[in-house]
């Protein structure tokens, strides 16, 4: 009976959380035809969008598998260059700019899932802390070395180097695909906030029902008590690598995403603080949480676009907010205080991936 | 030669590392944190130093004690205000998470103050350079400096921990918070002294770090902090020594690898000793391997 409880609860909340960013959408959409949307925020819909799907999908390995991974800008990175670098390829070829733009999405989760599997198998070998510093470590590695790479293409075919643009020993008539530190330039503008859109229910559709399915579970097992997990025969190393593929995978595509809405992409972008970032989104909303991260995403990427009349202050202010709402949320002494005095408003509501 | 000059440098930069190190290491075996705010203690540290000797005119020796007090200030501050509400916190991510706010929050308020330009800094070692072999190879008096206080700090902070009773109740209190509080040991003092202790250190890094490489901006110590974390872990996060060597051998592998490889790949390869060392000794070259209970 309890067993039936719950899932038509999973189901309950599943269906609200897709209900909000549906609804969400569509008053953008109406707010935008209606003209009501400054062009400061209408350059923040696509970010919005990625950043969404990045806390969705990190929130997979750090709440769901319970791994603290620093690096998921690395796969983000590994996504946006595959696929741009597939869409600077193919421009010239293939001028259907939706099917072309599905394909390189398609390339960058691919890139992302295969750098998953392959940074995976060693890293998940090892625990708490110590995994945290290699996945920053493959994070900063995956950006450096494509800063060292240029790459042309002219008659003769493609030239690749490590050096500089010159030594590609390239005709005239060549053309950069790859910069070194200048990274990838001239990517059409194929991102939309409609695209994101679906990308982002797509990522909830991927994460909820893994989270919810009979592999979701096992992740979970593991998470709690991995040598209870084992002992009654579960896979650990495949159930952690599931979780830690399918969340680069995401990653990758919100890399994609990212990548087609800028004219230039650079490898430098994808650093250590936007790992960071991102972790800030899966914490504040919760870790664990769903829906909690497409919340957080959504209100810490558009706060220092809001608090930009603040001018110089608003980076200090953003600063203020995040340690002020983690002590608020964390401390257990204000959890105690808003216990008593806010009582039954702020009840701690059992978690969603749990 | 060139490799001998190369080395020596890799040992100084080596030795700010390990003086970062060492104050991660002391935090993180103490509160079991990771305090993802000591790189900007370091960078306040270079300005405070910077502020004294430029607006103030105040001798090197001055501006670097006044470094050391603003940081050791501050350390303690960040602890009572943003860290010690957060201990016994459902996941050890939420104070994380806090120190990365700390971070922002010190480099936007330098920021606001002394503006994002870089800054000059002015060495605080007012010595000439020592030239050996007939001016072949020439150790700059900042070099010998470093790895001296590194030396120091070495030896009286590990004669702190081990021979003195505040050392020994920060091994206890780091051992076993509860059983420590029972034995009489005041918790909260002591963990507040290790962050003293750890942010007066990246004080003397930060003044050290700038002499070296002499440009200081808000962001200065995001990357000295985020490698000497790499240091602290190569090492064995929790152990003093195993900072020391971890911080040396990394600025060596840095140097060397700028030299003769690629001075764009340096940080890859760094990054990339770590993995591998890692992936054999998964707690780090001197760390205590992670006993497992069911």
């Amino acid at each position: 009976m309890t067993g039936m409880k719950s899932k038509k609860k999973n189901f309950r909340s599943n269906i609200i959380t897709y209900a909000m960013v549906i609804a969400a959408f569509v008053i953008m959409q109406i707010l935008r035809s209606a003209g009501h949307i400054s062009s400061l925020f209408e350059g923040l819909l696509v970010p919005i969008c990625v950043y969404v799907i990045l806390a969705v999908s990190l929130n997979l390995v750090v709440g769901i598998s319970g791994e603290l991974s620093l690096g998921h800008a690395g796969f983000m990175c590994v996504g946006a260059f595959a696929s741009a670098f597939f869409t600077k390829c193919l421009q010239n070829t293939l001028t259907v700019s939706g099917v072309r733009f599905a394909l390189a999405i398609l390339i960058g989760a691919v890139v992302a899932a295969v750098l998953g599997i392959l940074i995976g198998i060693p890293v998940l070998r090892l625990k708490g802390d110590y995994l945290a510093i290699v996945t920053l470590a493959f994070g900063e590695i995956i950006k450096n070395v494509i800063n060292v790479f240029y790459v042309g293409r002219d008659i003769n075919g493609i030239h690749i180097s490590m050096k500089d643009k010159f030594s590609l020993g390239m005709e005239a008539d060549g053309e950069m695909l790859l910069s070194g530190p200048q990274g990838i330039t001239g990517i059409p503008k194929d991102s939309s906030f409609v695209v994101g859109f679906i990308l982002i229910l797509i990522t909830l559709f991927i994460a909820l029902n893994l989270i919810n399915s009979r592999d979701g579970r096992a992740i979970k097992a593991i998470r709690d008590n991995r040598i209870a997990a084992s002992s009654i025969g579960i896979n650990i190393t495949k159930y952690k690598l599931m979780a830690f593929t399918i969340s680069a995978a995401l990653a990758g595509m919100a890399g994609a995403l990212y990548s087609h809405n800028l004219a230039t992409l650079q490898a430098s972008k994808f650093n250590f603080n936007t790992s960071i970032l991102v972790l800030v989104f899966v914490v504040l909303g919760g870790i664990g949480n769903i829906r909690g991260s497409v919340i957080a995403a959504v209100i810490l990427t558009a706060l220092p676009e809001l608090l930009r009349g603040l001018a110089d202050y608003r980076m200090l202010i953003y600063a203020i907010v995040l340690i002020v709402m983690m002590l608020f949320n964390w401390a257990p002494k204000a959890l105690e205080w808003r216990e008593r005095y806010l009582g039954r408003f702020f009840k701690k509501s059992a978690k969603e991936g749990e | 030669m060139s490799f001998l000059s190369y080395l020596i440098n890799g040992i100084s930069l080596g030795s700010v590392y390990a003086i970062i190190a060492l104050g991660y290491t002391m935090v993180y075996g103490i509160a079991k944190m990771l305090n993802f705010a000591h790189g900007d203690v370091i960078m306040v540290g270079g300005y405070a130093a910077l502020t004294m000797m430029l607006s103030l005119n105040a001798n090197p020796l001055v501006g670097v004690l006044v470094a050391i007090v603003v940081c050791t200030v501050l350390g303690i501050t960040i602890e009572a205000v943003a860290y010690r509400p957060l201990r016994g916190a459902a996941s050890p991510l939420a104070v994380l998470i806090t120190a990365i706010g700390v971070s922002y929050f010190l480099q936007n308020m330098v920021l606001l103050i002394f503006g994002s330009n870089p800054k000059s800094f002015q060495s605080v070692v007012p010595l000439p350079d020592l030239k050996l072999a007939g001016g072949a190879l020439t150790i700059t008096a900042e070099t010998i400096v470093t790895i001296t206080s590194c030396i120091i700090i070495m030896v009286v902070l590990t004669t702190f921990i081990n021979k003195t009773k505040t050392g020994q109740a920060m091994q206890a209190v780091s051992e076993d918070k509860g059983a420590a509080q029972l034995m009489g040991i005041n918790v909260n003092k002591t963990i507040a002294l290790t962050f003293a202790i750890g942010s007066g250190l990246a004080a003397v890094a930060g003044v050290l770090l700038c002499s070296s490489y002499p440009s200081l901006s808000p962001y200065t110590g995001s990357m000295p902090g985020i490698k000497a974390f790499v240091a602290a872990v190569f090492g064995g996060i929790g152990s003093i020594p195993g900072a020391m060597l971890g911080g040396i051998l990394l600025g060596v592998i840095e140097i060397l690898a700028k030299a003769y490889i690629s001075s764009q790949l340096a940080d890859a390869i760094v990054f990339a000793v770590l993995i591998v060392v890692l992936l054999v000794k998964p707690t780090g070259l001197l760390g205590k391997p992670i006993q497992e209970k069911v």
